[in-house]
């Protein structure tokens, strides 16, 4: 299906410089007249990175920054140097992102052509396309559901359908909005596994603090600040600490 | 509930493209209703039986299935015009219903929704004069054909809640107490699946007509 027609790289990749990371600068943010989000200077180039808060803390806020879904109401964002604001589309093309709820995420009819769809966006051809649709989908475990309608997969199989529609378009960070909570033990399990095995940076926000092992950072969010910037061990005591109190 | 009807098979059927295959469609309709006999009707709908069974090699349930879904129909078409015209042209009216009902069956699950909505953006093309996007237009009809059975499922759960806890809404009360819930998740859900769409790079390329200008690259 051709949804988009091809188009050049955008001319920011040019300028990018990878070895940045994602950069924050005096970042806050509101919606309307509430604040989310209060002064956050961070630099993110770690392989492993893990954020926790409470709901309405503004974690989610603070992933949808990173590649450009939000873009603060005060402040920068930067991936490898590029401005959510004045460069979101080659950010998009860095910064995979996978949500929360797959069924949200999962646009198109069947498996395959969904899996394509984020390619098609890119102008990729057809030939490379479907290679690249069939290697995701086996290496998944979905290549016998390539023809068959999204909505009837497991909700293990959506969430893994999702990751894969981001994966193939191959960023080189993909933040993930709390990809367990809607998962059983095993599929979460499973994801927890694949996203240990991922090359790419990945940020994840999550409530499942299991997730976080073996993580290199662990941003602890509450009441739209980073209270706690540590390794999974202490931040994680911080948070239980944090959330005791309450 | 499944909106999405093809059957993966290695036939001649499936290779054919989608336009072929519509085109032929079109044709079969407008021949049923310039041949206006029974047995013209009866021998369409054998041989369209026979390309679906024999050559697409089609499950006798996906025919069967469409057909069931438009029988009460063609009973109530005999039955009236049995009783103001003929049986025989009650017979050939439902005839040839059924046979465009048993085609479609055929094509729909001969021929994936993205090579549908291809022939849909095709047809679109000269709609580009007037500023449509066909690409667009094949977006939405896809989206739609992946959303439809998301609402029937929620839907679904919210009466599964609603009984649940002792209730089973009927009339303007389960509009109220049906609808307005499925409305703010349908609302909900529109808000998540445009951020999808962004993450996924929807608006990745520009317009080819006219290109935006720099402010709007920033997100909604």
């Amino acid at each position: 299906m051709r949804f988009r027609r091809p188009g050049p790289a955008p001319a920011a990749d040019d300028v990018a410089d990878p070895g940045r990371g994602i950069e924050l600068r005096g970042v806050s943010h509101r919606y309307g007249d509430r604040p989310v989000l209060d002064g956050l200077d961070l630099t993110l180039t770690e392989a492993r990175i893990g954020v926790v808060g409470a709901n309405g803390s503004g974690k989610s806020t603070l992933a949808r920054l990173l590649n450009g879904l939000v873009v603060p109401s005060e402040g920068r964002v930067l991936v490898d140097g590029l401005d959510t604001r004045t460069q979101v589309r080659a950010v998009r093309r860095r910064v995979g992102f996978v949500f929360q709820d797959p069924d949200a995420q999962i646009v198109l009819p069947t498996v395959a052509e969904d899996v394509a769809y984020g390619l098609e966006n890119q102008g990729v051809p057809a030939d490379e396309r479907a290679a690249r649709v069939a290697e995701v989908l086996e290496r998944y475990g979905l290549a016998g559901h390539a023809d068959h309608p999204a909505h009837l997969l497991s909700g293990g199989q959506k969430q893994l359908l999702a990751i894969a529609g981001v994966l193939v378009m191959r960023p080189a960070r993909i933040v993930f909005d709390e990809p367990t909570t809607l998962l059983d033990l095993v599929n979460a399990r499973r994801v927890a596994e694949l996203i240990a095995g991922l090359e790419q940076q990945v940020v994840v926000v999550t409530h499942q603090l299991d997730l976080l092992d073996g993580f290199d950072r662990v941003l602890v969010v509450d009441r739209g600040r980073v209270v706690e910037d540590a390794a999974p061990g202490p931040a994680v005591a911080a948070y239980r600490a944090l959330m005791a109190d309450r | 509930m499944t909106l999405a009807l093809y059957v993966p098979r290695a036939s001649v059927v499936h290779r054919l493209p989608a336009g072929a295959k519509l085109l032929a469609l079109a044709v079969l309709a407008v021949a049923l209703f310039v041949l206006p006999t029974l047995t013209a009707a009866a021998a369409a709908l054998l041989a369209t039986v026979a390309v679906g069974l024999l050559v697409a090699r089609l499950p006798v349930a996906v025919l069967a299935r469409q057909a069931r879904a438009v029988v009460w129909w063609l009973g109530a078409l005999l039955v009236v015009h049995a009783l103001t015209t003929d049986l025989r042209t009650g017979a050939h009216v439902a005839l040839r219903l059924l046979t465009l009902v048993v085609a479609a069956a055929v094509v729909t699950a001969t021929t994936r929704v993205s090579a549908m909505v291809a022939v849909v953006e095709w047809l679109c093309a000269p709609l580009r004069l007037v500023g449509v996007r066909p690409a667009r237009v094949g977006l939405t009809i896809a989206m739609a054909l992946r959303f439809i059975p998301v609402l029937v499922e929620r839907a679904d759960r919210i009466r599964a809640a609603q009984a649940a806890r002792g209730g089973s809404p009927r009339g303007v009360r389960a509009l109220r107490t049906t609808v307005a819930p499925l409305l703010v998740q349908v609302l909900q859900m529109a808000h998540d699946v445009s951020e999808a769409l962004d993450a996924r790079g929807a608006d990745d390329v520009p317009p080819p007509r006219r290109r935006r200008s720099p402010t709007s690259e920033v997100p909604r």
